[in-house]
């Protein structure tokens, strides 16, 4: 029984505003609130969202507040260790039945009226389920349907430590969902070591507001090549990244980002809307880590990692590559090559506003004085107080903001790069671009949310083939 | 404590405020490099996340130095980088130029021995940007001032604003 009734799509005319053959789209997708509404209603309401890490949630108890759009949910581990993610509003007035951003309890008591909601198996049949009401007889003569009030909740998947929830039990199963993205969400799991689900998540989630459209912010991972350059001069000349000064924020020189640039595929998959900044075989080209300019003793333990995962993923018929930054639909965003680690979610606010979410990741098992290194990177590179997110940020800001405008809103995005220019991938339902400037992720990204915020079925695009030119090999 | 403070107290705290008024001019006009001399070449800028928590549970309110994610958790050298990247020009998240305004109150010592001073004070930082870009963020600073060669200089700040979801979009200027 789905209590969300996602049966019922509402059915919302996008016509003209998307247009992947031409690579033109409208502004008002950005702009627009009657848009954004139909993006909660018919996106938000069933797509796979990113919710929070099980190392968050270590013992039986444990939770974490997160959001799934513009709703909050409490993550949870219930006492035989199953993760559950519930919608943080009591059944009977909507007050939240837990106000703090982390703790531990079985029960969850709303302070209005009191009604309590467990994940103790022990005492209720399923995670949330509504057990104790005041005054049950004297209010309620006793006749309340307790176990059809008990606290939403959202179809959730654990998959290697990540907890990924959707709105819709009828959704596909997360590994469809995913398809062949699955293996950048692989590199973040399975971290430097590429030991299977081997990472945790610092402590701590850096939240903030923006002032942008939410699309802004993962469009910037999903596949803008484009943007690096006029965007990070200013970081790129400090140095932060573990090569120091002359090397880029990662760890390049300009012979290596002048190679990579012209040479470096993206992927994108077509119908499923993921995109990636590089392939599940650019490990060939880049990725190996650097010779650290001011700590000697990493070299060698990073590069000793890099050879134990390439030995495991090559025993394994698994790819190496595949660390993004990349994009999964809709709007969880991530780097995963250990330079950084880090996972976004761009949580919608309004049509101008956004909530980012930032979590850090790092391998269970790195060395302390390499774990600590890696903490400090990650603080300067990303985030508010990052040297690198924060000129991205201005641009999401007054890119909404100038698109605002009454005439600005009514031109089109330029999306044409790499229109027509795709070559095979080796992963079914993507196509590869021919360098590293493409925008054939936003097209195919629009496409698929145009789809979805339309409201047809999941059945409807699951029969939609994918339209001539886009398929590659 | 209800005592009024001593002559010598109120020395102190006017020293500091002395120091804590440059330095909130130097930052204010952006001198920056005049601003990274009065730090110590061992300074600890510390800036932690702050959770919403059970009154019986503020032990729990803030993350970790050394060891959790906070907005700041650094020393001389990344702020350096930081001064190195607003002095590109090409920081586009200060170009144009903020305005901000650092006003400094409530100033107390805490403690004093010998050439150090562990400090307590309110930060209230207005930031004003393009037309109607506003920020405030206030908070409560631990300072600890070192006395070295007859100069005083900022060992550590551990800054703790009063926000959780940071409510500007950026920490492009210093607490």
């Amino acid at each position: 029984m789905s209590v969300l009734q996602n049966g019922n799509l509402k059915s919302f005319n996008l016509d003209g505003l998307v247009d992947t053959d031409t690579g033109v789209i409208s502004r008002e997708i950005f702009v627009n609130e009657k848009i954004f509404e139909m993006e909660l209603e018919n996106l938000f309401s069933r797509a796979w969202l990113f919710v929070g890490h099980e190392s968050q949630i270590p013992n039986p108890g444990d939770y974490f507040m997160s959001r799934m759009g513009t709703d909050t949910v409490l993550m949870t581990r219930d006492n035989d260790g199953e993760v559950h993610v519930l919608l943080n509003s009591c059944r009977h007035r909507g007050m939240r039945v837990c106000r703090y951003d982390s703790g531990n309890t079985m029960t969850f008591t709303c302070p209005f009226h009191g009604w309590a909601y467990s994940v103790d198996g022990r005492l209720v049949s399923r995670a949330g389920e509504l057990f104790g009401v005041p005054k049950l007889k004297a209010a309620y003569n006793g006749k309340l349907e307790r176990e059809k009030w008990g606290l939403v909740e959202a179809t959730s998947k654990n998959y290697k430590g990540m907890i990924f929830a959707t709105w819709d039990s009828e959704a596909p199963p997360f590994e469809e969902y995913v398809g062949g993205f699955k293996h950048w969400i692989d590199n973040l799991t399975d971290g430097m070591t590429g030991r299977p689900g081997n990472t945790v998540a610092f402590d701590g989630v850096l939240k903030w507001r923006v002032p942008a459209n939410w699309k802004l912010v993962v469009e910037n991972f999903l596949g803008d090549g484009y943007h690096a350059t006029p965007t990070h001069p200013s970081v790129e000349a400090v140095g932060i990244g573990p090569a120091g000064k002359g090397k880029t924020r990662h760890f390049f020189d300009a012979e290596t980002e002048a190679f990579a640039t012209k040479n470096l595929p993206m992927t994108s998959f077509v119908q499923l809307g993921h995109g990636a900044t590089d392939t599940t075989h650019s490990d060939q080209f880049w990725g190996r880590p650097p010779a650290f300019a001011d700590h000697p003793e990493f070299t060698e333990y990073f590069n000793n990692l890099w050879d134990e995962k390439r030995k495991l993923r090559l025993e394994a018929g698994l790819p190496m590559g595949g660390f993004g930054p990349a994009t999964m639909f809709p709007s969880m965003s991530f780097h995963a090559l250990g330079f950084p680690t880090t996972i976004l979610v761009a949580h919608p606010v309004s049509a101008t506003v956004t909530e980012i979410w930032r979590w850090f990741v790092v391998d269970k098992d790195m060395r302390p004085d390499a774990r600590e290194w890696l903490r400090h990177y990650y603080l300067r590179y990303s985030g508010p107080a990052g040297m690198t997110e924060q000129d991205d940020m201005e641009n999401w800001n007054y890119a909404t903001r100038a698109s605002e405008g009454a005439m600005a809103r009514r031109l089109p995005y330029n999306y044409q790069i790499g229109l027509g220019q795709t070559q095979p991938s080796p992963l079914p339902g993507a196509v590869e671009s021919e360098g590293f400037f493409t925008e054939e992720h936003m097209r195919n990204y629009y496409r698929r949310w145009q789809n979805l915020v339309e409201g047809k079925s999941w059945s409807e695009l699951a029969a939609t083939p994918a339209p001539a030119g886009h398929t590659g090999g | 404590m209800t005592e009024l403070a001593d002559s010598v107290h109120v020395d102190a705290v006017r020293q500091l405020e002395y120091f804590f008024y440059t330095e909130a001019d130097l930052l204010d006009e952006r001198r920056y490099e005049e601003w990274l001399d009065l730090l110590h070449e061992d300074v600890e800028y510390i800036v932690p996340l702050r959770r919403n928590v059970h009154s019986q549970d503020t032990g729990r309110e803030f993350t970790q130095a050394g060891r959790d994610i906070l907005w700041f958790d650094e020393g001389k050298e990344t702020l350096r980088q930081r001064v190195e990247q607003l002095a590109t020009g090409l920081h586009w998240a200060e170009e144009p130029v903020s305005r901000t305004s650092h006003l400094i109150t409530n100033v107390r010592v805490t403690s004093r021995t010998g050439d150090r001073i562990e400090s307590s004070c309110r930060f209230l930082i207005y930031r004003n940007r393009m037309e109607t870009e506003t920020d405030i963020f206030t908070g409560r600073r631990l300072d600890t001032v070192e006395s070295v060669d007859g100069r005083w200089l900022l060992r550590k700040r551990v800054a703790l604003l009063d926000q959780s979801v940071l409510l500007g979009k950026n920490l492009t200027f210093f607490l």
